[in-house]
C-alpha cells in the first residue's frame, strides 16, 4: 500500500493503515519524511510521486492500492496516471476542485483514477445536511441518495425525550439504528427509553429523517438565514449548495480578491469583505440574528472563536469546521453546536477500499465508536435469502438494519422482510463487531 | 538625408508616419466607392467630371500618404491615431464631390465648412443637414446618391470594411476594431479578426440589399408608386447605417404606410447587436432572448413606443399638417408614427414621418427620453448604447447600496456574466463625458447663436447637440425633422462637426489621443 504526501490526511491515513498493511509513504519534504520514520511504523520514501522512478522504488509494480493525498490535485492525478504505467494498483486520488470530481464522474477510471475523493466536496455536503436539519449533528447519504443517515442530538424540552422507541417511532421508512448515551452504545428495542442528551442514529428516507427532525424539535423552523464565515474551498462548496437549494446565505471573506471572485460565482449570495472576528462588522451585519452560522476557515481556533462569538451574539446554531487532530469533541464540548472535520469525511471514503470487503459506502459515527456501512448483498452473504429475524440470530449483537434499497425503491426492514441478492444494505454497527459483520454478510 | 528626415520628423509620441501611411490605404480605397456615382452620373447624363475629379484627388492624396512609410507597423497608440484620423479623411473625401458639384449654383455646399459638416454628419451617419433645398430637382442624382453612399460605408464601421478586405489592416485588426466598434467591448466571433470584420460586413450588406429588394418590390407590385429603383437603393444605404439622410426634401413621410412599415423593422434591425446575427445564422436563436442588451433595447422600443402612440392617439400631434397625416384617433397611424418616429430616434437614425418638432410638450419629452437611449453595442447606431445605460444603472445601484453596507462584495453582472470593473469604469467614465460634453455644447451653442442673432430656444440648442455627439441627426424646433443646421454660425457646425466626429468614435478614442498627445 504505497500513500503519496504526508500531509494531515496522508498521515492520517498511514497511521490508521499502518497496522494492518504494509505501508509506504512518499513526500517531497524531507523533514516530514524523517518525522514519520518514527512516528508511525510505515516505510518512508523522499521523493516526488509524478517520479516514475521514486514510485518503483516504493515497489509500485507489486503494490495493491495508491492513494495519492498531496496538496495538489493535478499532481495527485498524475501520479494515480504514472502509477497506472508500470502497476496495476487500485488508485485514489483525492483533489480539492470539484471540477476535477465532475470530469471524472463523466467516466468513472478516466486519468487511471479508480476512485476520487473530493475532501472539500464532502465536507460541505455535510454541512449543507446538518443546516437543512436543526439538531441534526452529521448526515451521510447513501444509495445514491435514497437513504440518508442522520444523526440526532435530543435536546432536554424535546417532545421526544421520555418517549420510548415504539411510541417515537412514528414514520415510514425510518429506522432508529443506534443511541449513544454517555459514550456507550445501545441498540435501540421497542421499550428503550430516549433521554434528553442522547445522540440517536436514524436511518430512512431523507423525507422522514426530516420529518423526525421536526417531531424532535417543533419550535425549530428550518434555517433560512445563513452565515458562512471563510470562503475557502468549502465555504464555497457550503455557499454553492446552499444556492442549489434555494437559500441566499451571506459569506464573510477577508481577502479582497478572494471575495471578488466568490461574489462573481455565488449569484445568490451576499458576499462580505472582512474579518469574522471582527466584532463591529459582526454586529453591523446583525450575525446574532441569523439561523445559523457556519465556519470554515483554515485556523481551528478562529473557528472556535467566530462560532463563540457568533453564539454569544445570539446565532441559532453553529456549525465549525475542524481541520486539525480530534478536537471535534472539544468544540462540541464547550459550545459549538456541529463540529465538522473534512478529514473525517475523507477518511470515511477512503477507508471503505481498505477493508477486506468493499463497503459501497461508510459513515464513522462518534469518533470512530460505530460505523454505518452500505453493502451490496451477494450469494454468499448471511443475509442473503432468508427473513431478517432468521439471519440476525446468526450475527452477533450490536448490529442493526437500517434500510434496504432494491432497485429504485426503499424497504423498510421488518422483521419478516427477505432480502434478496443485489439488494443494498445499509446497516449500523458497533465498531467492536465490524470485521466480524464484515466477513459473514 | 538623414538632414532631411530629422528636419521632417515632427515631435509627437506616435509613430505618425506609420499611421498616416496606413491611412494614404485608408483614403485610397474610400475614394474607389466614387465610382458608384460616378455609374449614376454616367446613367442620368449628368456632369461626370464632378465625380471624376473628385476621385482622382482623393486617389492622389491617398497615394501620397502611403508613400510615407513603406512598412507601417502600427502599435496602440498609432493605431488609436489611424482611426481618428481615418474618420476625419473620410469626411474630407467625401465633401470634395459636395463643394465640386457645389461651385456656381445655389447650393449651401459649396461653402467648405457646410460640405465638411454635411459629409462628416454622412460618414458618422448622423444625418443632420446643411442643405437649404433638398431634392433630386436641386440637386444631381450622383451627388444625393453619393450622400446616401457615404453613411453606409461609415455604418459598419470604414475600418471594419477595411480589415475586412484589406489584409495589411487586418494585421492590426484588433486593435483598430476595438477602437472603432461601437459599444465598450469588440466581441471576436471567429479566431481571425478579417473573418470577423467579414461576417458584421455581410450581414449588414445582407440586411441592406433585403431592404432595397423589398421597397423596389412595393414600388413593383403597386403599392409606392414613388419609391422607383433610385429611391430604394438610396434609402437601403441609410437605414441600416442608421444614418437618416433622404434624397427627399419629406424624407420617408414623401412615401406611403405601406413603405414606412417595412423600414419600421429594418430600423430596429440597424440597432441591434450584429453580433446576435452571427449566431441567429448559425441557428442560436437563444442568444436574442438571452442577451441582456437585446431584451433591454426590445422593451425600450415596445414600451416607448406603447406610449407614445397613445399620447398621439389622444391628440398630442395637432398641427401635423399634411405630412403624416392625423393621429388624433386614428389608430394605425397613431401607432406607425410612433413606432416610426421611435425606431428612428431610439437607435439614432433620424428618418421623419411627422414633424414632430411641431408635436406638444409630451410627445417631444417622450421622444427626447428615446434619443437618449441610443443602439446596442456593436450595431450601427450611435447615442451612449442600451448596455452602457444598463451597465451605469446597475453601478450607481451598487454604490448606493454599498454606501449601507460597506462590507458587501458585489460585481456588476449583465445577464448572468461579469463586467470586468475596468470597463465598468471605463463605461461610467463614458456616460459622464458624454454628459459633460453635451451640456457645455449646447450652452455654447446657444451663445455662438445669440451672438451671430439666430434665436433659438434652450431646448433647441441642447437638441442640436445631442443630434449631433449622439450621431441622431434631427433635434426639435429649428433643426427638426425638416429643418436645417444651416443657420448656425460657422464656427457652430464646425464644433457640432467634431461633435459627431467624438460621437462615432464614442468620444474616448479621440480624447485619449489628445491627452496622449499633451501629456507626454
Amino acid at each position: 500500500m504505497i500513500i503519496v504526501g504526508a500531509g494531515q490526511v496522508g498521515s492520517s491515513i498511514a497511521a490508521s493503515l499502518a497496522a494492518e498493511h504494509d505501508v509506504v509513504v512518499i513526500d517531497t519534504d524531507p523533514a516530514r519524511v524523517d518525522e514519520l520514520t518514527y512516528s508511525h511504523d510505515v516505510l518512508p520514501i523522499q521523493g516526488d510521486g509524478t517520479d516514475l522512478e521514486t514510485l518503483e522504488e516504493a515497489g509500485i509494480a507489486d503494490a495493491d492500492m495508491l492513494i495519492a493525498s498531496t496538496d495538489s490535485d493535478e499532481t495527485n492525478i498524475v501520479t494515480c496516471g504514472v502509477s497506472a504505467i508500470v502497476g496495476n494498483p487500485f488508485t485514489i486520488a483525492r483533489v480539492k476542485q470539484p471540477q476535477y470530481l465532475h470530469a471524472w464522474e463523466q467516466r468513472r477510471g478516466a486519468f487511471d483514477v479508480d476512485f476520487m475523493v473530493c475532501t472539500d466536496l464532502l465536507a460541505a455536503k455535510s454541512i449543507v445536511g446538518v443546516i437543512g436539519l436543526p439538531t441534526a449533528q452529521d448526515v451521510d447519504m447513501f444509495a445514491d441518495g435514497l437513504v440518508q443517515m442522520t444523526e440526532f442530538e435530543i435536546p432536554a424540552e424535546s417532545p421526544v425525550a421520555g418517549q420510548t422507541v415504539a411510541e417515537a417511532d412514528r414514520f415510514d421508512s425510518l429506522t432508529f439504528a443506534g443511541i449513544f448515551r454517555d459514550g456507550e452504545v445501545l441498540v435501540p428495542r421497542g421499550e428503550t427509553v430516549i433521554e434528553a442528551e442522547d445522540d440517536v442514529i436514524a436511518i430512512g428516507s431523507p423525507e422522514s429523517m426530516r420529518a423526525f427532525s421536526t417531531a424532535v424539535a417543533p419550535q425549530e423552523d428550518a434555517a433560512t438565514d445563513v452565515v458562512i464565515v471563510g470562503g475557502g474551498e468549502i465555504g464555497y462548496q457550503v455557499a454553492r449548495l446552499l444556492e442549489e437549494g434555494g437559500y441566499k446565505p451571506r459569506l464573510f471573506e477577508r481577502d479582497e480578491d478572494r471575495a471578488r471572485w466568490l461574489a462573481e460565482n455565488l449569484p445568490d449570495t451576499t458576499v462580505l469583505n472582512g474579518d469574522a472576528t471582527d466584532q463591529e462588522l459582526l454586529e453591523r451585519e446583525s450575525v446574532g440574528d441569523a439561523d445559523v452560522l457556519v465556519s470554515a476557515l483554515d485556523n481551528d481556533q478562529k473557528n472556535l472563536l467566530s462560532t463563540l462569538i457568533a453564539k454569544r451574539m445570539g446565532t441559532g446554531r453553529t456549525v465549525a469546521v475542524v481541520n486539525t487532530g480530534d478536537f471535534t469533541e472539544l468544540f462540541e464540548a464547550v459550545g459549538v453546536d456541529v463540529a465538522v472535520s473534512p478529514r473525517e469525511a475523507t477518511a470515511e471514503e477512503i477507508t471503505r477500499f481498505t477493508r477486506a470487503r468493499r463497503a459501497e459506502n461508510v459513515a464513522i459515527i462518534e469518533g470512530d465508536r460505530a460505523e454505518v456501512i452500505e453493502l451490496e448483498i451477494d450469494a454468499d452473504s448471511a443475509l442473503a435469502g432468508r427473513p431478517i429475524r432468521e439471519s440476525m440470530a446468526d450475527l452477533p449483537g450490536g448490529i442493526v438494519i437500517g434500510a434496504i434499497t432494491r432497485g429504485d425503491s426503499l424497504i423498510k426492514p421488518r422483521g419478516d422482510t427477505v432480502i434478496e441478492r443485489g439488494d443494498h444494505v445499509v446497516l449500523f454497527t458497533d465498531v467492536d463487531v465490524l470485521s466480524e459483520v464484515t466477513e459473514k454478510l | 538625408m538623414s538632414g532631411l528626415t530629422s528636419r521632417l520628423s515632427v515631435d509627437l509620441p506616435f509613430e505618425w508616419r506609420a499611421s498616416c501611411s496606413l491611412l494614404g490605404t485608408v483614403v485610397k480605397y474610400f475614394s474607389l466607392t466614387m465610382l458608384l456615382p460616378l455609374l449614376v452620373a454616367v446613367v442620368y447624363r449628368e456632369d461626370v467630371l464632378v465625380f471624376a475629379g473628385s476621385l482622382v484627388i482623393g486617389l492622389v492624396a491617398g497615394l501620397a500618404l502611403e508613400r510615407l512609410e513603406t512598412d507601417p507597423d502600427l502599435g496602440p497608440r498609432e493605431a488609436l491615431l489611424l482611426v481618428s484620423l481615418s474618420w476625419l479623411a473620410a469626411a474630407v473625401v467625401a465633401a470634395i464631390p459636395f463643394v465640386l458639384a457645389g461651385q456656381g449654383t445655389a447650393s449651401t455646399l459649396a461653402n467648405p465648412v457646410n460640405a465638411l459638416f454635411e459629409a462628416t454628419s454622412g460618414v458618422t451617419t448622423t444625418g443632420a443637414t446643411v442643405l437649404g433645398q433638398i431634392g433630386l430637382e436641386r440637386h444631381s442624382h450622383a451627388v444625393m446618391l453619393w450622400r446616401q453612399l457615404i453613411q453606409w460605408l461609415g455604418g459598419m464601421g470604414i475600418i471594419v470594411l477595411m480589415i475586412a478586405i484589406l489584409p495589411e489592416v487586418a494585421v492590426n485588426g484588433a486593435q483598430l476594431m476595438q477602437n472603432e466598434a461601437p459599444g465598450p467591448e469588440l466581441q471576436k466571433l471567429t479566431p481571425r479578426i478579417a473573418e470577423t470584420a467579414r461576417a458584421l460586413w455581410l450581414i449588414y450588406a445582407g440586411f441592406t440589399v433585403l431592404l432595397m429588394a423589398l421597397l423596389y418590390g412595393l414600388h413593383l407590385a403597386g403599392y409606392a408608386p414613388r419609391m422607383d429603383l433610385y429611391n430604394a437603393i438610396a434609402h437601403g444605404f441609410s437605414t441600416l447605417p442608421t444614418g437618416g439622410f433622404s434624397p427627399q426634401a419629406d424624407s420617408i413621410a414623401y412615401f406611403g404606410a405601406a413603405v414606412q412599415w417595412v423600414v419600421i423593422p429594418f430600423m430596429v434591425v440597424a440597432g441591434v447587436n450584429f453580433a446576435l446575427f452571427w449566431h441567429v445564422l448559425k441557428g442560436e436563436f437563444e442568444v436574442l432572448y438571452e442577451n441582456p442588451e437585446f431584451r433591454t433595447y426590445a422593451g425600450a422600443i415596445a414600451v416607448v413606443t406603447a406610449v407614445l402612440a397613445f399620447v398621439l392617439y389622444r391628440g398630442a400631434a395637432p398641427a401635423l399638417g399634411d405630412l403624416g397625416g392625423a393621429t388624433n384617433g386614428v389608430a394605425e397611424n397613431a401607432l406607425r408614427q410612433a413606432a416610426f418616429q421611435i425606431a428612428s430616434l431610439l437607435n439614432s437614425t433620424g428618418f421623419a414621418t411627422s414633424n414632430f418638432a411641431r408635436w406638444d410638450a409630451s410627445g417631444k419629452m417622450i421622444l427626447l427620453f428615446a434619443m437618449f437611449v441610443g443602439g446596442s453595442a456593436g450595431s450601427t447606431g450611435g447615442g451612449i448604447k442600451v448596455v452602457r445605460w444598463l451597465v451605469t444603472i446597475k453601478a450607481v445601484k451598487r454604490e448606493l447600496y454599498t454606501t449601507a453596507r460597506p462590507d458587501v462584495v458585489q460585481p456588476v453582472k449583465l445577464g448572468g456574466s461579469i463586467v470586468d470593473e475596468d470597463a465598468v469604469r471605463g463605461i461610467l467614465v463614458f456616460t459622464v463625458l458624454y454628459f459633460v460634453l453635451l451640456g457645455a455644447s449646447a450652452v455654447f451653442l446657444s451663445l455662438d447663436s445669440a451672438r451671430i442673432g439666430f434665436d433659438i430656444s434652450t431646448l433647441e440648442a441642447f437638441s442640436a447637440a445631442l443630434a449631433t455627439i449622439g450621431n441622431i441627426g434631427p433635434g426639435f424646433g429649428a433643426v427638426g425633422p425638416f429643418g436645417s443646421y444651416l443657420q448656425f454660425s460657422p464656427v457652430s457646425k464646425l464644433w457640432m462637426t467634431l461633435l459627431m466626429w467624438f460621437g462615432r468614435l464614442e468620444i474616448v478614442p479621440v480624447l485619449a489621443l489628445f491627452v496622449i498627445t499633451v501629456e507626454d
